[in-house]
């Protein structure tokens, strides 16, 4: 019989004291926490979880070594799947997968299997655990665009088979939206996404930084001038979305992007980094994703008033239920159903406030939605000094425009199959740059489902 | 990586560079920049790109010191590197998707202010080896300021200079002149061998674009101007340099840095450059403080 026990709870900063600082908001398991809550796990002979997992992680498996102490081999059980697992436990929405299947959240809480993959990743890493095996190399080159979540999961799985990897990143530090979209205090840059890629590189991965694929090299390029068979991209969903009302280009309007930038891959919260980044008093945070919280409670640690704007209900917010519990802990205020018309300015060009209008939840939309109706004659102002438009981001064109054949849809997504195939022959693609943007974990599965698709293309040709 | 292979300060406050960066040498072409970190903690400063050499892997930037981060670049010596450069960015110039055909017969005039002639020279450099026939305006506050003099000499059909207190060339602004060579061609346009302007093209500080911009439209001539806004990434990402042209929010690092003059919100564009200057201001205080 398995350990009937409530779900072990994980310590957390408290959130006034978290309010004012960027270090990590949960503190994860020790080793007795983590060895039991293991023990709640009921082994299931059919396990649900593991479906559930986009890189279907043998999750009952590694929780019996955690639960026998066997951190080690746990370690090594989630590596064979993943090799971001301390950024997986921080990340991923587990309460719709692994956790949201588990057998024990019919009738009562779910094991933390998010909290315990992080303390495996944790644990490996500060014990200097690392799985370097890996078949010799097959003499074959892959050229991966972008180094985030989907570039890595495909570079993991080609270098372990023996295939010679190389990923281009644009940007000057390797982890795509690990390194410039996630905060600090949700994801710690050095200590977790840095030893991960670390790990990643340990397989004999290169990643070469500051290099625009469409620009400094091209897809065709790297094919046909650089020896390389088949390329993955997974450069993401990069480009901000804006409202197109009045005022949005005032001084103090950003794009979450933007703000998220500075703060996370320039470092703007650190004085002793040269990027600048504005707060003001005030700050309205458009939008209620995981990135508008992300913003907003960014904000808030940079010392502004944050509210969250936000044009249906909380039911509605596709942000995960623990990011707007956090973001309330922490006093941002949250103003739902109501929708931005027009961004106010002052006589020197700078916000001073936003007009907005109330709205009412209507019909369902396609997306099942009730979708929010404006409430006539419900106009009204919040003062503020930085409105930041967090709405959604789409892909970047520049690949596509650049590489002929190359066929997108008309949200500027890239074609491509369930194993990544897009229309051109030995181009793969996957992750936020063909689905829109999505969770990291989601885009690891693609990855992974792509690196297989490529291994099978090239052992043909 | 980004080594400096070779420093010449133009000037007091203006610094050429000659940066090992072969991928950007390969693929940089007339119109595009690219951004620098000067080291680990600094900002992605865009620079335009003064020259290129696919031969030697060698991108020319130049840099006039305006405030803490362009100091840090400037104080980089031959042998040191940059932590960062990547690029090109941008899309490149209009004309050089036109034909050698058709170029050669094309007439341009540049109007170049300050540092604006940095990137305008690799266009002119193309162009004149494209045969089209090239005018350049030089515009300086005063002779010490002036830079790719004879450069620009070397590749262009006829140089005109003029600084603001006189010290070289006439004494007066680049829109005076320009309003006399466009005046001028009016004048010949009755000529039949007379071969008029077809297009012209503004870079330097955006209040200098701004009122070549109005001068030059009674004359009804084509004119590009090149926008250098603020940017974060400089790929799309963060929106920061977005400008106002034909009524029409646009990405200066994507769909620029290079628009149509005349469809351009100056007033907008130069607004939105000073949003982060008093943090900017402040940042260059400490530093003369604590480090020089």
């Amino acid at each position: 019989m398995r350990n009937k026990i409530p779900r072990v709870p994980v310590r957390e900063q408290d959130p006034l004291v978290r309010a004012a600082n960027f270090e990590e908001v949960s503190y994860g398991y020790n080793s007795q926490e983590a060895m039991l809550e293991a023990s709640r796990c009921l082994n299931c002979k059919n396990p649900l979880c593991v479906p559930a997992c986009p890189v279907s992680i043998r999750i009952p498996d590694f929780i019996r070594e955690v639960e026998e102490g066997n951190f080690a081999k746990a370690a090594e059980i989630i590596a064979q799947d993943s090799s971001l697992p301390s950024v997986c436990g921080r990340v991923c929405p587990q309460e719709s997968q692994c956790e949201g299947s588990c057998i024990l959240g019919i009738k009562g809480e779910a094991v933390a299997i998010g909290k315990l993959e992080r303390f495996t990743g944790d644990w490996s890493r500060e014990n200097g655990v690392k799985f370097t095996d890996k078949a010799p190399l097959n003499g074959k080159k892959v050229a991966i665009v972008g180094s985030g979540p989907a570039g890595l999961a495909c570079a993991t799985d080609l270098a372990k088979i023996g295939y010679d990897v190389t990923i281009f990143e644009v940007l000057h530090e390797p982890g795509g939206v690990l390194q410039y979209g996630i905060p600090e205090f949700r994801l710690p840059k050095e200590s977790v996404v840095k030893t991960e890629i670390e790990n990643v590189k340990a397989l004999g991965v290169k990643i070469e930084t500051n290099v625009v694929v469409g620009r400094t090299v091209t897809i065709d390029s790297l094919m046909n001038d650089e020896g390389f068979s088949a390329v993955f991209i997974g450069s993401g969903a990069g480009l901000p979305k804006f409202m197109n009302i009045p005022g949005e280009n005032l001084n103090g309007v950003v794009s979450a992007n933007e703000f998220l930038t500075r703060n996370n891959l320039m470092r703007a919260y650190d004085p002793s980094y040269d990027t600048p980044i504005y707060v003001g008093k005030r700050v309205a945070v458009v939008g209620g994703g995981n990135v508008a919280m992300d913003a907003a409670r960014s904000a808030l640690r940079l010392g502004a008033e944050v509210t969250i704007v936000y044009r249906r209900t909380e039911k509605e917010l596709p942000a995960r239920v623990e990011e707007v519990h956090h973001a309330k802990q922490e006093g941002i205020v949250f103003r739902m159903l109501t929708n931005p018309v027009e961004i106010l300015g002052d006589e020197k060009g700078w916000v001073r406030g936003l007009k907005c209008i109330r709205m009412e939840l209507g019909e369902p939309d396609d997306s099942g939605r009730r979708s929010p109706v404006p409430v006539p004659d419900s106009q009204f102002d919040i003062e503020t000094d930085v409105v930041i438009m967090s709405l959604g981001t789409s892909p970047n064109p520049l690949i596509a425009s650049t590489t002929k054949g190359l066929e997108t849809n008309r949200w500027n997504c890239l074609v491509a199959d369930e194993n990544g195939q897009t229309s051109r022959k030995g181009v793969f693609a996957g992750g936020d740059a063909v689905t829109g943007a999505a969770t990291v974990i989601l885009a690891m599965g693609a990855g992974r489902k792509a690196a297989a698709a490529i291994d099978a293309y090239l052992k043909e040709i | 990586m980004y080594k400096i292979l070779k420093k010449r300060d133009l000037n007091p406050v203006i610094t050429l560079m000659e940066v090992e960066a072969p991928r950007m040498a390969a693929s940089a072409k007339p119109g595009q920049f690219l951004i620098v970190r000067a080291h680990e903690k600094g900002e992605r400063i865009p620079l335009t790109i003064c020259d290129f050499d696919s031969s030697k892997g060698t991108v020319t930037i130049v840099t006039q010191v305006v405030g803490a981060s362009s100091r840090q670049i400037c104080h980089l010596n031959e042998g040191d590197s940059f932590t960062d450069f990547v690029g090109p960015l941008g899309e490149p110039s209009e004309f050089v998707h036109m034909s050698g055909e058709k170029l050669s017969g094309m007439r341009f005039l540049f109007i170049a202010g300050g540092l604006g002639t940095a990137p305008v020279y690799p266009q002119v450099k193309f162009l004149h080896s494209m045969g089209a026939s090239v005018d350049v305006i030089i515009g300086a506050k005063s002779s010490s300021l002036l830079i790719f003099e004879e450069e620009m000499k070397a590749v262009c059909n006829n140089l005109y200079i003029c600084t603001d207190d006189g010290s070289a060339g006439r004494k007066g602004l680049v829109t005076e002149v320009m309003k006399e060579l466009l005046e001028a061609d009016g004048l010949q346009k009755g000529n039949q061998h007379y071969k008029c302007y077809d297009h012209a093209v503004a870079i330097g500080p955006m209040i200098m674009m701004k009122f070549v911009t109005l001068a030059a439209k009674p004359f009804g001539i084509p004119l590009t101007v090149s926008l250098n806004t603020l940017m974060v990434d400089g790929t799309g990402m963060c929106g920061a340099c977005r400008v106002t042209v034909g009524g029409k929010s646009r990405f200066a690092c994507v769909e620029g840095p290079e628009f149509d003059a005349y469809q351009v919100d100056f007033e907008e564009a130069m607004r939105r450059q000073t949003m982060y200057r008093s943090i900017e201001t402040e940042a260059d205080h400490n530093c003369k403080i604590g480090l020089h």
